[in-house]
């Protein structure tokens, strides 16, 4: 693999600093990779791809028939990242965390911070994930969000900013796992030299949380998990998960609420059900509630958790706390709960619903990136610079027919890292999602997934639009990787 | 267990049962073809209306073709019983217990889809489709071998041998039903030499011919026939299938071999007795394709009760007395024939 004609150019690189030298940490990395020829990366790329796909390690295209079930793209250089800079990542993740669980537990009950007018009031109501149906509920210990995953961005000046939360049980731990496999069988040596922090702990971590969550009452619960079904683009990621823990997968219909308690329906009549680590969205919960057309839920199981005898994780209604218009103001939240600065910064973030703000980002769309309050998957977003001068007016359309669905911010130079793009190394862009669990206290997976966007230029990492993954290698503090 | 999960598992291995079925009896065949000096009337034909699906063949193509009889069994997915239509079944209920099977038995399923699938796309195998069908069979073969070595020998993996063994039973009993059609249209050919090909293509048809030539040397009709029902340690049996799916049955319920508490025990257990002990003599003067088709109603009804008592999800609250598993049950039990 060569690295001589690398050119990391005006971006920030994770891998090279601006003299071409390898970065702290990257030398290791740098070197082996570099003794290996061509040929031999080649096949081991091939390699790695088939493991995954004989795995079964896929998620599915929304809108094609059965046998597109794709792999991930996993690119072979590994992302790395120093101790020092990790433990400075994982202090600003858990007290993000924090702030944002006694956030909605706020909303949820009393509501001091729309009282104190730290957050509007009119934001939280109007926003589509706001579930008042949620209002009074108390979920065990008081943690709303048990599992979340916030992806962030560096710009070009080689500084972390959170990009946004995802507080709805947000997917893609499950690559975090197997691309570690994939990556230990590939390049052994390497590893070994590297003490590269561990991850293969977090589904016993997972279950651990979920079992503390259980209902007060309960001494040995049962967990399952809640998946959609097959057709569901994470399908893979339940399944897998649900075997690492041990525990059973089921669907809406397997599950039925009898006598005050949700119940699964097995081989020998029905089984009582303790926590439930769902991965389907709040509305589609429960349609007796939510949306009377879902077909994915369990009819009455809402009236279940609010008597505190299931536990749902996340709980319902954390949706309003990743809002992309109430991101602007964790910052303020942070203050508000903790008495405490972010210690991650966000990215500067002009809010539409606000007038001022407004009149500037229709001044400046050209320069901005507008999203959509409420989409993911890289979709309802403009990136102003690259976008046609239709498609701005089309935006400035929608935000001024709507301001309060959108935000705006400064297009960021996104960091870049070396990756194998047809056997040459050329710089993507990347970002890095680490995954958060919170239960007796609260725990970041070291590392996370890196996301890498393939097409050159690009800054849509999303999986559903052209973007891949590589492994990310969280240093232990002992190690030095050079 | 999830009622759902054993439901599953237990299509999962109906679905890849009847995959190795089909590329067996295409082999085979292909192989009788190659001995018909002068082939009577349409030989092709003969094979498609051998599968019971002539009626759908007669809807997609217009005459029986080697290459569309042999399209229509192998890669078509506008035939649910075609081997690509139902390793794309097996593989999407092993999907959905993927959690549960052991990792080995879903890459196994899963390679072997991606095999056919492959295959499917380049057609060139169906120049001479022998090697791609053996390779088929070999999938099959371990696919089950890595089940019985990997997976707990507990409630899923009974559930799954039931539907194997119903399959095989339904199967085996189907391609007599076939032949013996074949062999008793020309009464006055009987124990010619061309009645001897057809015979061995039978048993070859379900792997019999080796074994059965240790037991019996000679081939004749009613040996034959007894061989593929009744033979007590023969693996494709009506009759071996039968007792060892009434095993399992037992093994999940825990009561003992002799009683039989639910309904299918009571119904697997009565019609694996009969089997016990009959005899070839009695089947053949009951008229054998009588008997099959009596059979064959009886193994469903078998295949229902399991399906009652362990599958159908029943409703459990007032609130919800229509859940909508039920329709996708039934679709996936009304596609079994």
């Amino acid at each position: 693999m060569q690295f001589e004609r690398y050119e990391s150019a005006s971006f920030y690189d994770e891998m090279f600093d601006a003299a071409g030298q390898p970065r702290h940490g990257c030398a290791l990395v740098v070197r082996t990779l570099a003794a290996i020829p061509d040929g031999e990366v080649l096949r081991r790329q091939r390699a790695a791809e088939r493991a995954l796909l004989h795995m079964g390690s896929t998620f599915n295209v929304y809108g094609h028939e059965d046998g597109v079930e794709k792999i991930l793209p996993f690119d072979m250089i590994p992302r790395v990242i120093p101790a020092s800079e990790w433990k400075v990542l994982e202090g600003g993740l858990k007290q993000r965390a924090r702030a944002l669980d006694l956030f909605l537990d706020d909303l949820y009950h009393g509501q001091r911070i729309l009282a104190d007018g730290i957050v509007p009031r009119e934001l939280v109501e109007t926003a589509a994930t706001y579930l008042p149906a949620c209002r009074g509920l108390d979920p065990p210990h008081g943690v709303w969000c048990h599992v979340s995953g916030t992806d962030l961005v560096r710009d070009s000046d080689g500084r972390y900013y959170v990009l946004e939360d995802n507080l709805r049980c947000p997917s893609g731990v499950s690559y975090v796992l197997q691309n570690r496999r994939v990556m230990k069988r590939t390049f052994p040596r390497v590893f070994e030299a590297s003490r590269v922090r561990p991850v293969d702990a977090y589904p016993s971590q997972l279950l651990q949380m979920l079992q503390y969550v259980r209902p007060r009452d309960v001494a040995q619960p049962t967990v399952v998990l809640l998946t959609p079904g097959v057709y569901n683009s994470a399908y893979f990621e339940h399944s897998f998960l649900a075997q690492q823990m041990g525990i059973e997968l089921v669907e809406g219909r397997d599950l039925a609420v009898r006598d005050g308690f949700v119940w699964m329906q097995t081989t020998r009549g029905l089984s009582r059900v303790d926590v439930i680590y769902r991965r389907i969205d709040d509305t589609f919960l429960d349609p007796n509630v939510f949306r009377r057309d879902s077909m994915l839920g369990v009819p009455g199981l809402m009236d279940v958790v609010r008597a505190g005898r299931v536990t749902l994780a996340n709980a319902p209604g954390t949706g309003v706390a990743d809002d992309k218009v109430i991101y602007a103001y964790v910052p303020a939240i942070v203050r508000y709960y903790l008495g405490e600065e972010a210690i991650l910064p966000n990215v500067q973030t002009f809010v539409c619903f606000d007038e001022k703000q407004r009149e500037h980002v229709l001044a400046n769309i050209d320069k901005l990136v507008i999203k959509a309050a409420n989409e993911s998957g890289g979709y309802g977003m403009l990136i102003g610079p690259q976008a046609s001068a239709a498609e701005r007016a089309s935006f400035a359309d929608r935000i001024r027919a709507n301001p309060r669905n959108y935000i705006a911010q400064p297009l960021l130079g996104l960091s870049r890292a070396p990756t194998l793009i047809d056997g040459a190394v050329e710089g993507r862009h990347v970002d890095l999602r680490p995954y958060i669990l919170h239960g007796e206290d609260i725990f970041v997976l070291p590392g996370g997934l890196t996301r890498v966007a393939l097409k050159k230029g690009s800054y849509v990492v999303n999986s559903s639009q052209g973007g891949g993954s590589k492994d990310t290698w969280v240093l232990a503090s002992n190690g030095s990787g050079d | 267990m999830l009622s759902r999960v054993a439901e599953a598992i237990y299509w999962m291995s109906r679905y890849a049962e009847r995959a190795e079925n089909v590329a067996r009896f295409l082999d085979v065949s292909f192989q009788v073809m190659l001995d018909l000096p002068d082939p009577v009337g349409d030989p092709w034909a003969g094979v498609v209306s051998a599968t019971g699906d002539h009626a759908l063949y007669a809807k997609r193509y217009e005459v029986a073709t080697r290459d569309d009889v042999v399209r229509f069994l192998t890669f078509d997915t506008g035939s649910p019983n075609s081997i690509l239509s139902c390793l794309r079944k097996a593989r999407e209920n092993a999907r959905s217990v993927r959690e549960v099977i052991s990792s080995e038995m879903w890459e196994q399923i899963n390679k072997w889809y991606l095999l056919v699938r492959d295959a499917a796309a380049d057609e060139s195998v169906l120049d001479d489709p022998h090697d791609f069908l053996t390779e088929v069979k070999q999938a099959s073969h371990t696919f089950v071998g890595i089940a019985a070595l990997t997976m707990t020998h507990g409630e899923g993996w009974n559930f799954g041998r039931i539907g194997r063994l119903i399959e095989r039973a339904d199967q085996t009993s189907r391609i007599i039903d076939a032949k013996q059609a074949l062999l008793l249209a020309r009464p006055t050919e009987l124990g010619s030499s061309l009645d001897s090909v057809n015979l061995s293509a039978l048993l070859r048809s379900v792997s019999a011919l080796e074994m059965y030539r240790k037991r019996h040397g000679m081939i004749a009709f009613p040996t034959v026939i007894g061989f593929l029902l009744l033979e007590k340690g023969f693996p494709r049996s009506v009759r071996y299938c039968l007792n060892e799916a009434a095993r399992s049955l037992h093994a999940i319920t825990g009561t003992p071999a002799d009683a039989g508490d639910s309904v299918p025990e009571r119904r697997l257990g009565r019609l694996s007795a009969e089997y016990e002990y009959a005899s070839v003599e009695e089947i053949l003067a009951e008229g054998l394709h009588n008997h099959l088709d009596r059979f064959q109603s009886r193994l469903n009804d078998s295949g229902a009760a399991i399906h009652d008592t362990f599958f159908a999800v029943r409703p459990v609250t007032p609130e919800s007395p229509e859940r909508p598993a039920a329709a996708a049950t039934q679709t996936q039990w009304s596609s079994a024939h």
